[in-house]
Parts: C-alpha cells; sequence; structure tokens
C-alpha cells in the first residue's frame, strides 16, 4: 500500500475556476482568428459567430456541449498493437523532445544542423531507454527540402523503434502522406484509428489564432482518429499577458477553442490539452524552457486541464544551456520532477538543449536518469506489512547487521533504486581510478555500449511500404534521387 | 525650450510615449527646429536607453517602450523636417520582414522599431512574407539592407531561399542581408549566405549603421 502519491497543485480551486471562465469570457467577446477556410466554415456552420473577418466567436454556453465528448482517457499503442500505453489520469510518460533543428555529437562542444542521420540514430536510441515509453520525430532533416522534412522525418520511429511517435506536419499535404504510413504500420486506417500509434502537435500562434496549417490539421488529425496535442505557447510579457495567470488564462482559451474545433470534426476523437509557454526572456529576447517561471506556467496550465477532463502534456525537463552541464542538468531535473509530481501524462523534452533548439544523444541519455529519479519519487513510499519494524528493531538492535537481514535482500530493488548510468556515486577513488569522468563521459559511454546492441527492426514488407510512399512524394517534388541516397545511407534499403 | 529638451529626454528614457508626442508639439509650438530636438534630446536619450540596456541595467521593455516614445516624437516632427528639407535619405533604407511561413515578429518588429529609433527609413514588410514580396519591395523601395527574421526552427529555411532569388534574379550584389531570431546563430547564417548577424535589436543598429558608413562612405 502506498502511504501517498505526492502531487504538486500551483492554483487553488477558486482561481482555476476563474481562470476558466476568463477564458471564455475572452472567447466569447474577442474571439480567435480562424484562417483554415474549411474550420472557419465548419465553425459558422456550428452556430458559432463571427466576430469580424476571420475572428470567430466561441460563446460558452454553445461550445460547452462540444467538449462533453472528450475521452479523459485514451490509450497509445507500440507498433505490435498490443502493447498499450495509457494518456490520462495521473500517468507520466516521458519522449525525447521533438523538432530541434540542431544536433550536439557527443564529445562536440558546437552544435550543428540534424540531418536524416540523426533522426535514425535517435530513433534506435529511444528503443534502447525503458524509461522513454513514446518516442518523437526529434529533430529536423536539414539534408532534405523543407518540405519533404517532416515526412521523411517519420519513417525512422517507424523502421527502428516500436514505441508510439510524437510527430506532426510542416505542410498541410503532408498529413495524407504521413497517414498513409502510420496506416501501413497498423495494417489500415480504421486499426489506425482504434490503436492510434502516434500523436500530431497542433500549436495555435499566440496570441489567439489557428493557422492555416494548424486548423487544417487539427481537422484532418480529429476525422482519421490520430490524437492531437495542442500545443499553446504563450510567451509571458511578448505574445501574451506578462502576468504567469495572465498566460495560463491566454493559453486555457486557445486550447478551449482548439478542443472545440477538433470535437466539432469528430466528436469523440483523443486530443490532449499540452502545451509549450515560455516566460519570455526580457533581456535576451529569448524563451527559456529552464526558467521556473516556464515550468509555474506548464504546472498551472496541466492543473487547468485535468479540471476540464483532458489529458495533459508539456515540454519539460530540458533545458536552455548549450552542452550537457550543470545548467542542463538543474533545468532538465527540476522539470522532469515537477512534471511528475503535476501528474502529466505525456513530457516531451528529454535531451533538449538551447531551448528546444539541439538535441544531444548524450543529454538523452542523462535526463533518462532524472525521469528514472521522478518515477522513483511519484511511486511515493510504501507501507510494508512485512517486516515488522519494531520486531525488526528489536532483533537486530544489538548487532545492526540490516544488510545481511532477508528483509533488506527481498525489498532492496523495490525501496532503493540504484544509481543512474550517467551518475557517479562511487567513492573518490573509484572516481579518480575511473579516469575522474562527468556525467557527460559516463553517458558517452552508455551510448557507446548502446551502439554496439542490436536494435529491432520494422519487417522488410512493411518498410518498403513506408519507402514507396516515401519516394511516390519525393518523385513529385522531383527529389526521389536525393531521398533513396538518403535513405540508403541510413540503413533503409530502396 | 531648455526645459523642453529635457522632457524629451526624460521621455524616451522613461518611454513615456504620450510625453514624447506632446513635447515634441509644443517645441514646435515655440518655433524650435525640428532637428535641434532630434539631435539634442531624442538621439541622446535613445543611445542612453542603448547604453542602459548592453549594461544590463534596462530590459526588453524599457528598451521597447523607449524607442516607441522615440518613434511618437518623430511622427510629430518629420512633417516639420521635411519641409526644412533635413529628412531621412533614401539611402538609408532598409527592409525588414519574417520569412514566409513565420507568423512571429516581436523580435523583428523590435528591431525594426529601434533602426526607425537611430534614424533609419525601414520598409517594415510584417510577418510571413513570402521572398517574391520581399524583392519586390527591394525594386520598389531601392533598399541597401534587407533584415530578415526567423522565430521557428521549421522556418528559418526561409532565409536562404529568399538569398536564393536574389541571387536568381541577378541583384545580390546590389544588398547586404541581415538575419535573426531565436534559432539563427552566427555560424548557421553565415552557411546560409548571410551577410550579417545580429543577436539583438542594439547589434542590428550598430551592423546597419557600420554598414551604412561603409557604403556611403
Amino acid at each position: 500500500m502506498n502511504a501517498l502519491r505526492p502531487v504538486i497543485t500551483l492554483l487553488n480551486q477558486h482561481t482555476v475556476t476563474d481562470i476558466v471562465t476568463q477564458a471564455w469570457e475572452i472567447l466569447e467577446n474577442t474571439g480567435v482568428q480562424i484562417e483554415h477556410g474549411e474550420t472557419f466554415h465548419v465553425l459558422a456552420d456550428s452556430g458559432l459567430p463571427v466576430i469580424k473577418n476571420q475572428r470567430v466567436g466561441f460563446p460558452r454556453h454553445r461550445c460547452e456541449p462540444f467538449l462533453a465528448t472528450v475521452p479523459a482517457t485514451f490509450f497509445l499503442f507500440e507498433r505490435d498493437l498490443e502493447t498499450r500505453i495509457p494518456i490520462g489520469g495521473d500517468a507520466v510518460h516521458y519522449d525525447p523532445g521533438s523538432a530541434a533543428v540542431y544536433w550536439l555529437d557527443p564529445g562536440a562542444d558546437d552544435h550543428r544542423r540534424a540531418t536524416a542521420a540523426d533522426c535514425m540514430l535517435l530513433a534506435q536510441l529511444t528503443e534502447k531507454l525503458d524509461g522513454y515509453h513514446i518516442q518523437s520525430t526529434g529533430v529536423v532533416p536539414s539534408d532534405v527540402l523543407e518540405d519533404f522534412a517532416d515526412c521523411l522525418r517519420l519513417i525512422y520511429p517507424l523502421v527502428f523503434c516500436r514505441k508510439p511517435v510524437i510527430t506532426g506536419t510542416f505542410r498541410k499535404s503532408s498529413f495524407k502522406i504521413m497517414h498513409r504510413m502510420l496506416s501501413v504500420i497498423a495494417g489500415s486506417p480504421e486499426l489506425l484509428r482504434t490503436h492510434p500509434l502516434a500523436v500530431f502537435d497542433c500549436c495555435p500562434s499566440p496570441p489567439l489564432k489557428w493557422s492555416d496549417l494548424t486548423g487544417a490539421a487539427l481537422m484532418d488529425c480529429a476525422r482519421a482518429g490520430i490524437p492531437v496535442e495542442m500545443v499553446s505557447m504563450p510567451l509571458a510579457g511578448a505574445t501574451a499577458p506578462v502576468t504567469l495567470i495572465g498566460s495560463v488564462i491566454q493559453h486555457t482559451a486557445e486550447s478551449l477553442s482548439g478542443a472545440v474545433i477538433h470535437q466539432i470534426a469528430a466528436p469523440g476523437a483523443p486530443i490532449i490539452w499540452g502545451g509549450s509557454p515560455a516566460a519570455f526572456d526580457m533581456r535576451h529576447g529569448t524563451t527559456p524552457m529552464g526558467a521556473m517561471e516556464t515550468m509555474m506556467i506548464d504546472l498551472a496550465y496541466s492543473q487547468v486541464g485535468k479540471y476540464l477532463g483532458f489529458p495533459t502534456h508539456a515540454y519539460m525537463a530540458c533545458s536552455d544551456a548549450k552542452l550537457p552541464d550543470y545548467q542542463a542538468g538543474l533545468e532538465s531535473g527540476i522539470g522532469a520532477v515537477l512534471a511528475a509530481l503535476a501528474g502529466i501524462n505525456i513530457v516531451s523534452g528529454p535531451g533538449f538543449l538551447n531551448y528546444e533548439n539541439t538535441h544531444s544523444p548524450e543529454k538523452i541519455i542523462q535526463d533518462h536518469d532524472a525521469c528514472a529519479l521522478a518515477y522513483r519519487l511519484i511511486q511515493g513510499m510504501t507501507v510494508h506489512a512485512d517486516p515488522d519494524v519494531p520486531a525488526l528493531l528489536h532483533r537486530l538492535a544489538d548487532t545492526g547487521d540490516f544488510l545481511s537481514d532477508p528483509s533488506t535482500r527481498k525489498l532492496h530493488r523495490r525501496e532503493l533504486s540504484p544509481a543512474g548510468k550517467a551518475v557517479f556515486r562511487g567513492s573518490m577513488d573509484q572516481w579518480r581510478n575511473q579516469g575522474r569522468p562527468l556525467s557527460r563521459d559516463l553517458a558517452h559511454a552508455v551510448l557507446q555500449a548502446l551502439a554496439e546492441q542490436d536494435s529491432p527492426r520494422l519487417d522488410p514488407g512493411r518498410t518498403q511500404a513506408l519507402v514507396e510512399i516515401l519516394l511516390q512524394e519525393a518523385d513529385n517534388l522531383h527529389i526521389a534521387k536525393a531521398i533513396r541516397e538518403i535513405l540508403q545511407a541510413t540503413c533503409i534499403h530502396v | 525650450m531648455k526645459d523642453l529638451l529635457q522632457k524629451a529626454f526624460n521621455a524616451v528614457m522613461d518611454g513615456d510615449s504620450e510625453l514624447a508626442r506632446d513635447t515634441a508639439e509644443a517645441w514646435l509650438a515655440a518655433g524650435g527646429s525640428p532637428l535641434d530636438l532630434v539631435n539634442q534630446a531624442l538621439t541622446p536619450g535613445i543611445r542612453e536607453v542603448g547604453r542602459l540596456w548592453e549594461d544590463g541595467e534596462y530590459f526588453l521593455p524599457e528598451l521597447v517602450s523607449g524607442a516607441e516614445a522615440m518613434k511618437t516624437a518623430m511622427i510629430v516632427l518629420e512633417p516639420a523636417m521635411v519641409q526644412t528639407d533635413t529628412g531621412t535619405s533614401g539611402s538609408r533604407v532598409i527592409l525588414i520582414g519574417t520569412v514566409c511561413g513565420d507568423i512571429h515578429d516581436i523580435g523583428k518588429s523590435l528591431v525594426a522599431t529601434m533602426l526607425k529609433a537611430n534614424g533609419f527609413q525601414v520598409v517594415d514588410l510584417g510577418a510571413d512574407v513570402a521572398p517574391e514580396r520581399f524583392l519586390r519591395a527591394f525594386h520598389d523601395h531601392h533598399a541597401a539592407l534587407i533584415c530578415m527574421s526567423a522565430l521557428l526552427t521549421t522556418t528559418m529555411t526561409g532565409i536562404p531561399e529568399l538569398i536564393r532569388l536574389f541571387e536568381s534574379s541577378g541583384v545580390r550584389s546590389q544588398v547586404a542581408f541581415m538575419a535573426g531570431g531565436a534559432p539563427v546563430t552566427r555560424k548557421w547564417a553565415s552557411e546560409a549566405g548571410v551577410d550579417y548577424y545580429g543577436d539583438s535589436a542594439v547589434d542590428a543598429v550598430r551592423i546597419a549603421t557600420d554598414h551604412f558608413r561603409r557604403r556611403n562612405g
């Protein structure tokens, strides 16, 4: 029996309801700009008022019935369509952050543009790290036409990793291609609908706007039954009110409007209350993910999302540091722990440096350790009937020999977690004898060891089907030759 | 008049646009030369704002509001400056915009405001600007410098795309490019064929000043 699942909540109930009330007030009076023509018309046809031009009002009394169909929990599936991961309640799952454009090679001290080969390495690495229950299309390959990068980067997680994947589109026409690719893995579009293998990120543009691309993505995903992760990203003081609560209110308004669009398109389709807000850095004009205020906004909006009955997501466990150093550990570790305490269902961010711009395989290893600590924390303390503690102490009070007691041997693995692989807990002499390794050195060694392990691949038949889909589209863009070469170079035989 | 100069200086320092406008109007009503107010109060004010920002005492809100105050005063003064033939020169025209696909314009707008406040003639094309629009505006305004911004990693590739368009149109040598934005780095900008990389609005002003000084001799 657990004594308590530790939790953190930032807001009292009155504040939560007040945030929601103010968000609806904004939605009714100011409305949201809807760029995507079909979405705009669907909303208007559903009785929502057009305030002006493309700005649609979302009156609470008309919209809340649409939200009644939001599923509080759903399952993501691994590619065997049997292993399932619950998304909802207080379940916590970490995944390496999504869509970095830079890559920090192990041992390197500068970042470079990410490539398709890095997509492959990331998928293989995530496959081998059990603490990451979900993977992501973590980098944007620079060695391919921008318009094709979203489709190309999806093949790597599908081929090299069994876990469900967080991804998204860079252009409207990519959805059909990516849906076809996912359907190949599931076996059919119908099986994909009942066994979702991927989550698509859809980001409203702050303040209060769904762009042509993201409006289309919301509709497409809803209709196909592919879960959507709404990633509202207010920047406190820049694209949102400077007050933290003000940013949460804006986040709530943007997310409520997205959920209404989504549920009108397909009632009951799975949707996640996510985000990537930041406390705008007033000196550097950057979006610090490691700022405490950023994490406070994350915790607060996820609390609002839970109150409204949504599964939740956040970009946490990531850092603004440029190398996997003290700052990286500090920011990522705090983020990982807070996200777990808040019971955020999908936590994207491990591996990220440089805001959300750079992935580091060494940091993916280090953050895996941080996530393990966070998992341990929310596991909480277990009350054991055996051993009876007064009796144990009565028996061992004279010798103090707890180490050899059967109760220790029986329970130590459950009670005391071992050190992470990028954490050094040995003695000073051991540290000296091992060449004085820093955490980054340890992570580097883990990477080398993992590289020696085989990584299970998708079967040749489905791999070939994915390749054909990609090449067909590449042919339309007149880049088939380049894509063939990239696939060959990344161990996907054409 | 000395009191008005101090007020205008303070208006920029305090980011008080209303005071800046009122002071500029009072200055003209009192028969003051618009150029004197610019040179003796507004420009020293914005330079002091920039200095305090670089010293870490001012943050972006102070920087932006100071530049806005200066802009507000300039709007009052400009008609009078044109009448006295002291308007901004076409040789200091800068185009600025956020690249195609990127609707985020905080950084871009800040740079535009600072450039305007420092006397450049800035044509702000806004956000999500198609490369062809940049090219058309270049021809229309005879710009010598183009500033491009991207906030998203997924849209920064619009920067080299724009430069390629200018190359293929045969006008690349007639204009210099400056790039900035959260995901853009000096190294990346250099590899993308950008002439200048600016890591802040103040940096952008310094680069533009140096560029036009070299260009115009």
